[in-house]
């Protein structure tokens, strides 16, 4: 097949013994996908980089001044033909590329469900994605298994071949999520959420962490992703289950506290919505949630009255000051009750669907012809729904 | 480059030099730089005004701007800085006409109603802040008050400078170096009266419709 | 950390004892060491009694050329304590492996990676640039000075200010620990209280405002002070990106600017732009400072790529090929860096559809500058090529930036760059841009324009030693960057837990040992020319056969640049001199025009220094203070109208007779 021949082309660095090219060799479709698509990249570069390299090079040799053989033509300093050349050239690399950009962007978009768990093997219609909601907190990792009903801290299984839908967000300040062998990385920000959609096709343990800094306990916000079968994941489960402990709100306004180099943590349950607290930054009782606040924003506001409506901030994960010149640091105190405020969060329109379910299958667009063996590298990208990829 | 060339061939020795001093008159590049510094300047309110427009209706469950604004003062105010203008240009006249007692009056008429326009606006944001809509309260009041008061500031500075050159027309009269700064200040006027009706559109008009 | 600065006095602020890093050896010594070779420079100075002539000749002076050359001393000396913080971050991550922790905690790694990011580019980079823009540009055009002389000094000092305040958050307080571009909310008051960020920001600003002024100035010279003749299309090439650059420097600091201000008001007042709470909103930082940082590159390549095409062209004996097409280009990227900010943060959740369009306008951007690859190479083409420095780093140039450019490429695609961003290999992509881009270029404009500067050139052998440790150098200090961003590590790291990542840290640091030879050989280089200054010598004003206006005037060049404005005929305006039996005027001198020194821009820098300072630290009397002092001198500065002096026709007859016995003795 195709990819495989692309893959054999990947740098021989892989030989080099001992280390691991996660990026280069992963476990995951989507990692895999990506892996493919900076190989092609790099090989249609290469189309212009290589000659450019060869040229600059030999024109160096051969035009020093020792040698008085060479053409010397110093006032030679412009040729319409070459022009044309020397800017149409990088241009119909880039339209290459940029065409094969829009595809794999589309395809490969976090936000869009998958279709598909490895090449040729499409999603069954009766599977659904496992759903995990990841917290990035200062500085540690949690993930809460919203259909199994725990939650972990620095650790995270799923089964093989089972697509993820990550649904993630942060405590406090900007990190990215990121499992090199599984899929590309997206951030976790505060107040706010991304997503992820991936699969992972092979058993094993890898390696997890955030992407982007994020103060003093960076290097240690580290986790074991496992990809087990679906009786080892029942087994994993079960053994969080066994952890006991419970993942209420104030567990988690325990555990948020800054903490460097935490060990794995398991609790046997989770609060419902704690996640939607989490993300609408209200897991403190009483404090507005983000969806209770934009709300009554898209209405206007909440008036002058709502200009007193905050209390000074006692709790604190952090050692947080405020500005010099400004108030203490306060909160907006809610004014629903917390069932209402979690059955706004359920509204949050942020928080219905995936962008665009519609596989997307590349038909719209005219193959390149640039492809080895004529066969249209597109399809690597393609979905297996495609005859020509089988 | 063909031209030049044929100019050799056919024995015409090139000019490479001039033999008089001074193309260059002092000043002759300070419209051109004022100018650019004025778009530079335009860029921060560009980025103030992209900031009010992503952030100017997240009321944190706070007022917003209909509880907030009084039009008929923001509309005494924009008519303040407007005047202004006009009696700027109006010193601007006669500066060319040489009439050193009719530009400084004029001068003075345009800091009286820049310093009508500060005093407004001080006024208004006194008011907001005392009611309790402050900076802190939400980031819609935080770019409303940067804006605005970034917008404050420049005429703030404009009238220190006006007052400046007052001071130095009176000692020099209108000599051409003074000329060239009234010249500046009265773009940088005028750039602040615009700048105020994109605030006064932007912020106040659309904000009573929203 | 200094957890007790919750307290703040009236009189100090938050300063107290504990602001101090006494606790941190490596500082102490550090500390240590520079102030005894400042007390061994102060002490210098004086005991040589060379105050009062800085002060007259150099600190006050508004001649461009000496403020070019302080722009350059300034980013030498930074690039020293930017290549220092290199060095630390690269044995930390050589070293903590098997559960070490290395030598440097995370306050204090932290911080050196921050300022190595901040330093590098705003006060090594920029100075550098800016200094070799201020230098040649009003030579190359014709000009005796740049249009705001004034302003030009002023500027100068305000870069200065915001390096010495960088440089004193080293031993009274700390740097900021965020990253170099401080992304909120970790930079805001609550996750970063401390002193750090505010240092960054008022660095920054301070430097910032210098910027943008010099942006302004070097605009108008360009447009305003061209020589006769010289239309926008016989300018220079190396003008012309200079030209570009600076539009982008004043289209875009103020972005910066704005930025912030905004940042700073959230620190300060508590305002809520970037907080997490109360409808502020990250994300729209990390957008502006984008928008400011991605034109930033391009107003360090720029002129990178103009040297290099002055350089190709002489070296190459040769007119540059495609002239016209090399201007267009510079002009599409100068516009096109404004369309591509979203390529440094794909990750963040943009739609496919948006990821897509920034990431092929990023493309699109390779273009123009693959065409500026095949110009040079076909400037090459069928030329007489003399390998002195500047060349050789031309060359390096060409074969080092274009695998950067092909790895930045990659990064552009949105799915490659989900697996890359924030990578090492990342990493490595900019520095292999920046170094093999950017600082290829200015060594070898420094080379290449040193003759000019001084009358004497850099010795060739060991330039050419340090240029090979330099090549040689980036790339073992490199590749294993790109290496580990394939393994998916990632950067900022403090410790590591995979052992086998370690053989290539520790490549990386020889290769760091390497570049390290690379600047002593550099700066042995220089002292070693000076010392051999009289063998050096040239005599000519136009040591390479140089094409350009600026070898038509002695080396170093008068105050007064040209006795007589020349006039343009042709894109390599000193080689059709030379050509067409330009006869140098020998007499017909009178008075020149020109403007007159002035203490005014390093007392106001000062007082700005003075200013950031106080903010920094609280200390809200001096602040007053110092705002008032600023206004005052800027007025009183308004009050002096004499402001311009005539240099006497006999000073002009002195030196230009001195000039022609010089000629004579070269030609002898």
């Amino acid at each position: 097949m195709n990819r495989l021949r692309l893959a054999a082309l990947i740098p021989l660095l892989v030989v080099l013994g001992g280390c691991n090219f996660v990026v280069m060799a992963p476990a995951g479709d989507i990692a895999a996908q990506q892996r493919d698509l900076i190989v092609i990249s790099t090989v249609l570069m290469l189309l212009i980089i290589v000659p450019v390299m060869a040229l600059t090079v030999f024109f160096a040799w051969r035009y020093r001044a020792a040698n008085k053989e060479a053409t010397y033509k110093p006032d030679w300093d412009h040729s319409t033909g070459l022009e044309l050349v020397i800017w149409a050239a990088p241009l119909l690399i880039i339209i290459c590329l940029g065409a094969i950009t829009w595809m794999g962007t589309h395809l490969l978009d976090p936000y869009r469900k998958l279709d598909r768990i490895a090449a040729g093997k499409p999603v069954p219609e009766t599977v659904k994605p496992l759903e995990v909601e990841v917290v990035a907190l200062d500085w540690k990792w949690l993930f809460i298994y919203p259909e199994q009903g725990i939650a972990t801290v620095n650790e995270l299984a799923a089964p093989v071949d089972r697509p993820i839908h990550f649904r993630i967000t942060a405590s406090s300040v900007m990190n990215s999520f990121y499992i090199p062998a599984l899929a590309g990385m997206i951030y976790a920000m505060p107040a706010m959420q991304t997503r992820l959609h991936a699969v992972i096709n092979h058993p094993g343990r890898y390696t997890g962490f955030s992407a982007n800094y994020s103060g003093a306990g960076f290097s240690g916000m580290r986790f074991s992703f496992l990809g087990l079968s679906d009786g080892d994941f029942e087994g994993w489960v079960a053994k969080a289950k066994e952890a006991g402990g419970t993942l209420d709100r104030a567990a988690y306004l325990e555990l948020e506290r800054p903490s460097e180099n935490v060990p794995v943590r398991f609790f046997a349950s989770a609060e419902a919505k704690l996640f939607d607290a989490i993300r609408n930054l209200c897991v403190q009782p009483g404090k507005m949630c983000m969806s209770e606040m934009m709300a009554h924003d898209a209405k206007g506001g909440l008036g002058l009255a709502g200009i007193h409506n905050t209390l000074p901030l006692t709790y604190d994960k952090t050692t947080r000051r405020g500005a010099v010149f400004g108030d203490e640091p306060r909160y907006i105190a809610s004014i629903c009750t917390t069932e209402e405020a979690e059955a706004m969060m359920a509204q949050a329109p942020a928080d219905t669907t995936p962008r665009n379910l519609t596989p997307m299958r590349g038909l719209g667009l005219p193959l390149p012809l640039f492809s080895p063996r004529g066969t249209p590298s597109l399809s690597q990208l393609a979905v297996p729904s495609r005859p020509s990829n089988s | 480059m063909a031209s030049t060339i044929t100019a050799s061939q056919t024995g015409e020795a090139p000019v490479f030099y001039l033999k008089d001093e001074h193309p260059h008159p002092e000043g002759h590049s300070t419209p051109l730089g004022f100018w650019i510094y004025l778009m530079s300047d335009c860029l921060i309110f560009a980025v103030l005004f992209a900031i009010y427009g992503v952030l100017g209706t997240n009321y944190a469950a706070g007022p917003g701007p209909k509880d907030l604004f009084d039009l008929n003062l923001v509309a005494l105010n924009t008519a303040m800085l407007l005047f202004s203008s006009i009696t700027y240009g109006f010193a601007m006249l006669t500066m060319v006409q040489g009439r050193v007692a009719a530009t400084q009056g004029w001068l003075a008429v345009t800091a009286l109603f820049g310093l009508a326009f500060l005093g407004i606006e001080l006024y208004e944001f006194h008011h907001l802040i005392s009611i309790g809509a402050t900076p802190q309260r939400s980031a819609f009041l935080s770019s409303f008050f940067v804006l605005v008061g970034t917008h404050w500031l420049h005429v703030t500075f404009g009238t220190i400078w006006l007052f400046t050159l007052m001071v130095q027309v009176a000692r020099h009269g209108l000599i051409t170096a003074n000329r060239r700064r009234l010249m500046c200040l009265s773009m940088f006027w005028h750039f602040l009266d615009v700048i105020w009706i994109g605030v006064f559109t932007f912020v106040y008009l659309l904000g009573m419709l929203r | 950390m200094s957890e007790a600065s919750t307290q703040t006095s009236m009189i100090l602020g938050k300063l107290t004892l504990q602001s101090f890093p006494l606790h941190e050896p490596i500082v102490v010594a550090t500390f240590v060491v520079v102030a005894l070779g400042g007390i061994a420079v102060v002490g210098a100075l004086t005991y040589f009694r060379l105050w009062g002539y800085l002060w007259r000749e150099w600190f006050t002076s508004v001649d461009h050329k000496k403020i070019g050359i302080m722009y350059m001393v300034l980013g030498l000396i930074m690039l020293l304590r930017g290549f220092a913080d290199a060095v630390m971050m690269r044995i930390q991550q050589a070293w903590a492996f098997n559960g070490s922790e290395g030598y440097l905690n995370a306050h204090h790694y932290d911080q050196i990676f921050t300022a190595h990011g901040t330093i590098m580019i705003f006060f090594v980079a920029m100075p550098l640039v800016t200094g070799l823009m201020n230098y040649v540009v009003p030579l190359q055009i014709g000009a005796r000075d740049v249009s705001f002389p004034f302003l030009n000094n002023f500027s100068f000092w305000m870069t200065t200010a915001g390096a010495v305040l960088v440089m004193m958050s080293l031993f009274i307080g700390e740097f900021a620990r965020t990253g170099w571009l401080a992304y909120p909310p970790l930079s805001g008051i609550a996750y970063s209280p401390d002193v750090g960020v505010d240092y960054y920001i008022w660095a920054l600003q301070v430097a910032g405002v210098g910027t943008t002024l010099s942006g302004i100035n070097l605009i108008c010279t360009i447009v305003k002070m061209r020589a006769p003749g010289m239309s926008l299309m016989k300018m220079p090439i190396f003008t012309w990106t200079a030209l570009c650059s600076n539009v982008l420097i004043v289209a875009s600091f103020p972005v910066l600017t704005a930025t912030l201000a905004l940042l700073t008001l959230d620190r300060y007042v508590g305002t809520n732009f970037f907080t997490n709470d109360f409808g502020g909103n990250p994300m729209m930082y990390v957008n502006l400072i984008w928008i400011w940082g991605h034109p930033e590159v391009y107003i360090l390549i720029l002129p990178a790529f103009g040297i290099f095409s002055e350089v190709t062209s002489t070296f190459s004996g040769k007119r540059l090929f495609g002239y016209t097409s090399m201007v267009y280009a510079t002009v599409v990227i100068t516009i096109l860096s404004y369309l591509v900010w979203l390529h440094h943060f794909f990750t963040m959740g943009s739609g496919a559809s948006v990821n897509s369009f920034f990431g092929i306008t990023t493309m699109i951007i390779s273009i123009p500058t693959g065409a500026k690859i095949f110009n040079w190479l076909f400037t090459m083409y069928r030329g007489r090529i003399r390998y002195e420095e500047p060349m050789m780093w031309t060359v390096a140039f060409m074969l080092t930036f274009v695998i950067g450019g092909m790895t930045g490429v990659l990064l552009a695609v949105p799915p490659a760059d989900f697996v890359l961003h924030n990578s090492l290999f990342l990493v490595a992509h900019f520095h292999n841009v920046i170094i093999g881009g950017v600082l290829y270029g200015l060594l070898a404009g420094i080379v290449y324009w040193w003759p000019k500067a001084f009358g004497f050139r850099l010795h060739p052998t060991m330039g050419k030693i340090s240029f090979w440790f330099w090549v040689i150098g980036f790339w073992v200090a490199f590749t294993p960057l790109y290496v580990l961003g394939l393994m998916g590590v990632t950067r900022r790291m403090r410790v590591f837990d995979d052992p086998s990542l370690q053989i290539w840290f520790v490549i990386a640091g020889f290769g760091a040992a390497l570049i390290f030879l690379g600047i002593v050989f550099f700066l042995l280089q220089i002292a070693y020319s000076i010392w051999k200054r009289h063998e050096l010598r040239d005599e000519t004003g136009d040591p390479w056969d140089g094409r350009t206006l600026e070898w038509a005037t002695s080396s170093p060049p008068p105050a007064y640049n040209f006795a007589f404005t020349p006039v343009i005929h042709d894109n390599d305006a000193w080689t059709d001199m030379k050509r067409r039996g330009y006869v140098r005027p020998l007499s017909g001198f009178k008075p020149i025009h020109m403007p007159r020194n002035t203490g005014t821009g390093i007392i106001l820098a000062g007082i700005s220094l003075a200013l950031g300072f106080a903010l920094i630290w609280h200390i809200w009397w001096l602040a007053a203070l110092c705002f008032a002092a600023i206004i005052v001198t800027a007025i009183a500065h308004s009050f002096n109208y004499d402001r311009d002096f005539h240099i006497p026709a006999a000073d002009v007859v002195q030196a230009e007779d001195e000039r022609t016995r010089r000629l004579a003795g070269s030609r002898a």
